[in-house]
């Protein structure tokens, strides 16, 4: 079985993860994919590159948790979560979350629990560079409320 | 007791990456943060109350209400902003 978490600057290929994900899993009758890629537009402002920085130790420990979580709430086969860090371009994929289940209804469901965890408890912070220069993301308020909807509390972006 | 204070994204660039200092026994985040506030113009402004600034114990997500330990690794950060 592959690991369940890795964060690291290299890219990651959507089919080749899907088939470890799966691999020697007959059960598996659904698979949920989510792929988070970089905007060229943030804000109204142009970005030409995207920094992301994290907390080596903490960050996976965070999101080997959350999907431990995602285990006890959903009937998941597997998942895995990948995380790309350090400077990334408009176009390039960010961040993969990969749910199998038997059914769909759960893996769909896995999938987004995973990202909205992700997005409010997973310590990652990213920096948008442009023509005026560099600036930290803002938190967003609608991502505590989408992690809400599951009945956690997130107090991040407020 | 020491504690290790580790710092992440806009506060890292401000503060740098870490810094160490004792602070007396019982002491929470929360009173560290302010002991931090007060050690230069650029602390108390980035660290102020209304400031939004989360922080972890050992690595994990905590509030400021949590005890410290003696030999914690103690981080601050902005809101996260990963996915």
């Amino acid at each position: 079985m592959t690991e369940r978490v890795s964060v690291r600057h290299a890219d990651f290929d959507l089919s080749a993860e899907v088939a470890a994900l799966r691999a020697g899993d007959a059960g598996v009758g659904a698979v949920v994919t989510f792929v988070g890629t970089v905007r060229d537009l943030s804000g109204g402002q142009a970005v030409s590159r995207m920094e992301l920085e994290h907390y080596p130790g903490m960050t996976e420990a965070a999101i080997e948790s959350m999907i431990d979580a995602a285990h006890q709430r959903f009937e998941l086969r597997a998942a895995r979560v990948v995380h790309r860090i350090g400077v990334l371009e408009p176009g390039d994929q960010i961040v993969l979350v990969a749910v199998s289940s038997a059914h769909r209804g759960q893996a769909f469901q896995a999938c987004e629990f995973l990202m909205d965890y992700l997005k409010t408890q997973a310590p990652f912070w990213k920096k948008e560079g442009g023509a005026t220069g560099s600036r930290w993301v803002d938190a967003r308020a609608s991502d505590d409320a989408a992690l809400e909807r599951w009945g956690l509390r997130s107090g991040n972006a407020a | 007791m020491k504690v290790q204070v580790r710092y992440f994204a806009s506060l890292r660039e401000a503060f740098g990456a870490q810094q160490s200092l004792d602070m007396p026994a019982g002491s929470t985040l929360g009173a560290l943060r302010m002991a931090l506030a007060a050690s230069s113009p650029r602390h108390a402004d980035l660290l102020a109350p209304g400031r939004a600034v989360r922080c972890a114990l050992n690595q994990r997500m905590c509030d400021e209400a949590t005890a410290l330990v003696d030999g914690a690794e103690v981080a601050f950060f902005p809101p996260v902003t990963g996915g």
